[in-house]
């Protein structure tokens, strides 16, 4: 499994490459990408920037992943998140989940993605205008994250 | 001494991005911490009020969370990475 931040591009052929090579006797991988949208609720944005906890973000990552693999049977899984500013249509995220059948493939990368935004030290500010504001906890991920926290 | 560390909104609020403070005799809780901040400045005391999250040595903590000389102790927003 692999928990990496970087402000490099993001390169996702190279991750599922090294997710497949990682996932022995898989059936399954699911990757998911984030892209950063070029609007917000007020109108167009011109990028973000992500700041993070150095040590703790990778370490949280890789707990997250831990869990899912636990939880969903996962043979490998990786997350990779970019720091520093990205620009807009640039991946932010990257998460690859594999197992041997696809149904938990999909969940645990539904899961990881969830838990991520709820529990991951990163925090994004949206640029606009020459101006930055920080983007405010959103109540929709609180709850996609408690869903799974009451499963259990 | 105790290393405290904040990020995002609690950063440029308080302006201070990491700092060591003594610890005081009898302080051994994140909640006991807060007050000691708290007393710091008006801008402490508003980050502090509003929800701020905490980890005690990169582990997620709350007000209750055990803390002992040479911890590093982070006061951050909610997250929002993804």
């Amino acid at each position: 499994m692999f928990a990496e931040v970087t402000d490099a591009a993001l390169d996702e052929q190279a991750y599922n490459t090294r997710l497949k090579a990682k996932a022995t006797n898989a059936g399954a991988i699911v990757t998911f990408t984030g892209l950063v949208r070029d609007y917000n609720n007020e109108g167009g944005i011109d990028g973000i920037s992500l700041e993070h906890y150095p040590g703790m973000t990778e370490a949280a990552m890789m707990k997250l992943l831990e869990q899912a693999k636990m939880q969903f049977d996962l043979r490998s899984a990786g997350i990779v998140h970019r720091y520093g500013f990205v620009g807009n249509h640039e991946p932010i995220v990257w998460v690859g989940c594999a197992a041997s059948h696809r149904k938990a493939a999909f969940e645990a990368a539904e899961f990881v993605m969830d838990m991520l935004k709820k529990s991951v030290p990163l925090w994004k500010k949206e640029h606009q205008d020459g101006d930055a504001t920080w983007v405010a906890a959103k109540a929709s991920d609180e709850e996609a994250a408690m869903k799974w926290l009451n499963q259990k | 001494m105790i290393n405290i560390k904040t990020f995002a909104q609690v950063r440029e609020i308080t302006g201070e991005d990491s700092l060591a403070l003594p610890l005081p005799d009898g302080c051994n809780t994140v909640s006991q911490l807060k007050s000691i901040l708290a007393a710091r400045s008006a801008n402490w005391q508003q980050v502090l009020a509003d929800g701020v999250l905490c980890a005690v040595n990169q582990e997620l903590g709350d007000d209750d969370s055990q803390i002992k000389d040479n911890d590093e102790v982070a006061f951050f927003p909610p997250v929002t990475g993804g």
